[in-house]
């Protein structure tokens, strides 16, 4: 293709203003879209983590109990024996805290007595029996799951350094970098703490927490085999087959039906664990969702400007377009110059907006904790504007191929 | 004469529909991303208690030292008993109170009910004028309750209304986790957006509480603290072993009246700081901060990070929104550069056409504003998708959410409108007519 960049140049120097004002638009686009997508992504990705556990056949009751503190081990005994007993119930457990619910109990681990922290964020520590790996169908890939004897008590303000613990297989790797983690110890919680052995590694098992990092700290979870004496907990059952949705009825029926002298908040006292994945990623759908929606209006709008831009030109240079026609000019190159005039325009902002977006980045970076833009998004923005621009500009331009030459004849 | 421009005007804008449905359909998009995101951001990062909010301070003290991993320098969100209680006793603001959620249960006689979940606050008498609490029935308990750790209880008017059927219940009695307390007050409804005192439940966006206990009846019967902690010290296990500890969980809040005073309480508790290292309790430079409220709200950062990025993008787009319609309005105008011509060569002067068009731009503002406020109330509806339901409800079309919405599409318009309209005036009709 050989279309002469001069005489396009010099005829854009007369329309300065409408030329800046798209590629202006085009930088801007550049600029949001692409940092708009790849936060998209980022949301994306979170809300794909797999948990590592049999989430379609689990469910939870956000259970407090009305009782004095002395009452609760009881109370709980009782409870679970109860849930367990029910039809349809595969396994169930008490726990502290689940995948996703939001907070939990977070210590600091260390390889040695008094040595330094093996990772600078806290560690969550899920409270558990020997049911919660059967109930959970998380996957244990060395060592053994807890025995019964192994399983003690701890109270909301003791010490969460059980003798024997389970880790997940990121935890491991992280407290044993060189492997053979198993067996091995570690010191969870205070200074004084006794040690943990581990006796058993996951393969995987989600965080309470949802981090917005991108390393693998929501893989990091410490399972420790102790019941916690507190007026709260979670009492997290496994259905057999099918059987989730009568068991989101039975199983609060039968624990009101056993002692009214409890608490199950509404809503969300009884969640499926499908129900909690859409709670707990309520914000990032929502997010990923008004994002999304403002890229593509923004898209459309850039595209309607440009169309509304090239159309005016268009029809200012009718004469122009017609005298270029009858001195031999074909359609093609009518065509081929309005989208290579547009491709200038574009290419000029798209720069710009390379600067933009990077800037926009960076700024987000210090602002949202997000991480830096990922240059495949860059170069599918560049692609994609480019792409646009000449789209739009399609239409126009063809209409100006249609000028018949006749028109440098006629004033307007 | 204004009669002839809006004429001409309506006129123009009828010649071009698409177009002009275009501009209005842009501008109109632009103003509600930005002004439903606005909405957030506002109902977000308000001033929960403008009449006092210079006044209260929220007191922080480093007893833990510098920490190798956190490069900030910050102290804990919260301090021990043991230092609430220190602050507490030597009384040196004119009102203070140290404070920490609490939970508990409400146990109704009546057989077959489940007992109802309360949530609240374990604070000093103080805290109720300083808040500016009001009520409905009695008032806050008094010091001596406070002295005596006295089995008392505010409840909410909300609280009331379900144990009590809203009756005056000064006097009766509640029975708290099987403990009975003794109703003195019952607050009216009152809102603090954020909960300025709380950040830690539902990101400061949740109701006030229901219950508000004395700080030492809570302490003693061992209620443990519905909300955050920190433990960076071992300690045995126990209630008694946990308060005594160096774990934080308490917010200690002081009324200041002036600069000066605020400025002595700073120094009170830098020399506090200076006699625990003397007592060989702490080891570092004194740490302590003292903040009013706003810039507790700003440390914390309350402002959901949607509601922040969502503010950025959508003014930017609004910006891109603008672009495109000064970029339309310039085609429009320009292609009608004959007709400039034509009346300018007939005596309108500069002004004449500049009115002319800025009028043609306003009503297309007129029409985007209409349009955009119609779609930033969808917009404000469907914040439920993005937000948590408390802050979705705080966001809510409000006429001065109306009022900035329309005068934020007009201001955006006249804007776009500015450059297309002076170069509309400056069209030279002697060329114009030449080339016609």
């Amino acid at each position: 293709m050989d279309m002469p960049i001069r005489p396009i140049l010099s005829t854009l120097r007369h329309h300065k203003a409408g030329a800046m004002l798209i590629a202006a638009q085009l930088a801007l686009t550049l600029a949001v879209v692409c940092n708009a997508l790849f936060v998209i992504h980022g949301r994306l990705d979170r809300m794909s983590r797999e948990t590592g556990i049999a989430e379609s056949d689990i469910m939870m009751v956000n259970n407090r109990w009305v009782a004095p503190l002395s009452d609760i081990p009881a109370r709980q005994s009782a409870d679970i024996a109860t849930v367990r007993a029910l039809p349809g119930v595969a396994d169930a457990f008490i726990t502290n805290a689940m995948p996703l619910v939001g907070a939990s109990w977070q210590s600091g681990i260390r390889r040695t007595p008094t040595g330094p922290n093996i990772e600078s964020r806290g560690i969550p520590i899920m409270f558990v029996d020997e049911h919660a790996v059967p109930t959970l169908g998380v996957k244990l890939v060395e060592g053994r799951n807890f025995r019964p004897e192994e399983v003690t008590r701890i109270s909301e303000s003791g010490s969460p350094d059980a003798a024997a613990i389970i880790v997940t297989r990121t935890l491991a790797r992280k407290a044993f970098p060189d492997g053979g983690a198993l067996g091995k110890q570690i010191y969870i919680g205070s200074i004084g703490a006794r040690p943990s052995t581990i006796i058993g590694i996951v393969d995987r098992l989600h965080s309470p927490q949802v981090f917005a990092t991108n390393d693998d700290h929501w893989q990091d979870v410490i399972l420790a085999p102790m019941r916690m004496t507190t007026k709260g907990g979670f009492l997290v059952a496994r259905a057999q087959p099918g059987q989730l949705p009568a068991l989101m009825k039975r199983i609060p029926e039968a624990l009101k039906a056993a002692s009214t002298q409890r608490v199950i908040p509404q809503p969300h006292g009884v969640l499926s664990f499908t129900d909690l994945r859409q709670l707990a990623f309520r914000g990032d759908r929502g997010l990923a969702w008004m994002l999304g929606g403002i890229s593509v209006v923004l898209l459309l709008v850039t595209a309607a400007g440009i169309v509304g831009l090239t159309s005016f030109w268009v029809g200012q240079r009718r004469r122009q377009i017609g005298i270029r026609r009858a001195l031999g000019a074909t359609r093609r190159d009518i065509l081929l110059y309005f989208l290579t005039e547009n491709g200038l325009i574009a290419i000029a902002g798209i720069a710009v907006g390379i600067i933009l977006a990077l800037v926009l980045n960076r700024w987000m970076m210090s602002q949202f904790e997000i991480s830096r833009l990922n240059m495949f998004y860059l170069a599918g923005g560049i692609l994609g504007l480019l792409g646009l621009g000449q789209l739009a500009v399609l239409a126009p331009a063809i209409r100006a191929s249609h000028v018949p030459p006749v028109e440098a004849t006629r004033t307007i | 004469m204004f009669a002839y421009y809006a004429q001409l005007g309506f006129r123009s804008l009828k010649r071009n529909p698409v177009l002009t449905a275009l501009m209005i359909v842009v501008i109109a998009v632009g103003v509600a991303a930005a002004m439903t995101c606005y909405a957030v951001f506002r109902a977000t990062s308000g001033d929960p208690i403008p009449q006092k909010s210079s006044q209260l301070f929220i007191a922080q003290i480093d007893n833990y030292g510098p920490d190798p991993d956190d490069p900030s320098g910050e102290p804990l969100p919260w301090i021990t008993w043991r230092d609430a209680t220190a602050l507490y006793q030597a009384h040196k603001a004119p009102r203070q109170t140290a404070l920490y959620p609490v939970g508990g249960s409400v146990v109704f006689d009546r057989p077959g009910q489940l007992a109802w979940p309360v949530r609240g606050y374990a604070v000093q008498t103080d805290m109720f004028p300083m808040f500016d609490v009001q009520f409905l029935y009695g008032g806050p308990w008094s010091s001596a309750d406070d002295q005596a750790e006295a089995r008392v209880v505010v409840i909410s008017q909300d609280l009331n209304d379900r144990v009590f059927d809203g009756a005056n219940s000064v006097g009766r009695e509640i029975n708290l986790d099987g403990t009975l307390f003794r109703v003195v007050g019952v607050s009216r409804r009152w809102t603090a957006r954020p909960r300025f005192f709380d950040l830690d439940a539902e990101n400061g966006f949740g109701d006030m509480g229901d219950m508000y206990m004395p700080f030492g009846r809570a302490i003693t019967d061992g209620r443990w603290p519905d909300g955050g902690n920190v433990c960076n010290r071992s300690y045995q296990p126990g209630w008694q072993n946990f308060v005594h500890s160096e774990c934080v969980f308490i917010s200690f809040w002081a009324e200041l009246p002036d600069a000066a005073s605020a400025a002595a309480y700073r120094q009170y508790l830098v020399d506090y700081s200076n006699a625990q290292n003397r007592s060989g309790r702490f080891h570092w430079e004194p740490n302590v901060r003292l903040r009013d409220v706003m810039s507790w709200l700003a440390y914390r950062q309350v402002v959901p990070l949607e509601a922040r990025m969502g503010m950025v993008i959508a003014f930017a787009f609004l910006g891109i929104c603008l672009i495109n319609v000064v970029g339309l309005l310039l085609a429009k105008f320009m292609r009608r550069a004959g007709e400039i011509g034509v009346r300018r060569a007939l005596g309108a002067s500069r002004r004449a056409i500049y009115a002319q068009f800025l009028f043609e731009a306003g009503v297309v503002g007129l029409a985007g504003a209409l349009l955009g406020v119609i779609l930033t109330g969808v917009g404000t509806l469907c914040l439920g998708l993005v937000f948590s339901p408390v802050v979705a409800d705080l966001a809510r079309m409000s006429p001065a959410l109306l009022g900035i919405t329309i005068v934020v599409a007009l201001a955006s318009t006249l804007l776009a409108a500015f450059y297309p309209t002076w170069r509309a005036s400056r069209v030279q009709p002697a060329w114009q007519l030449k080339a016609g």
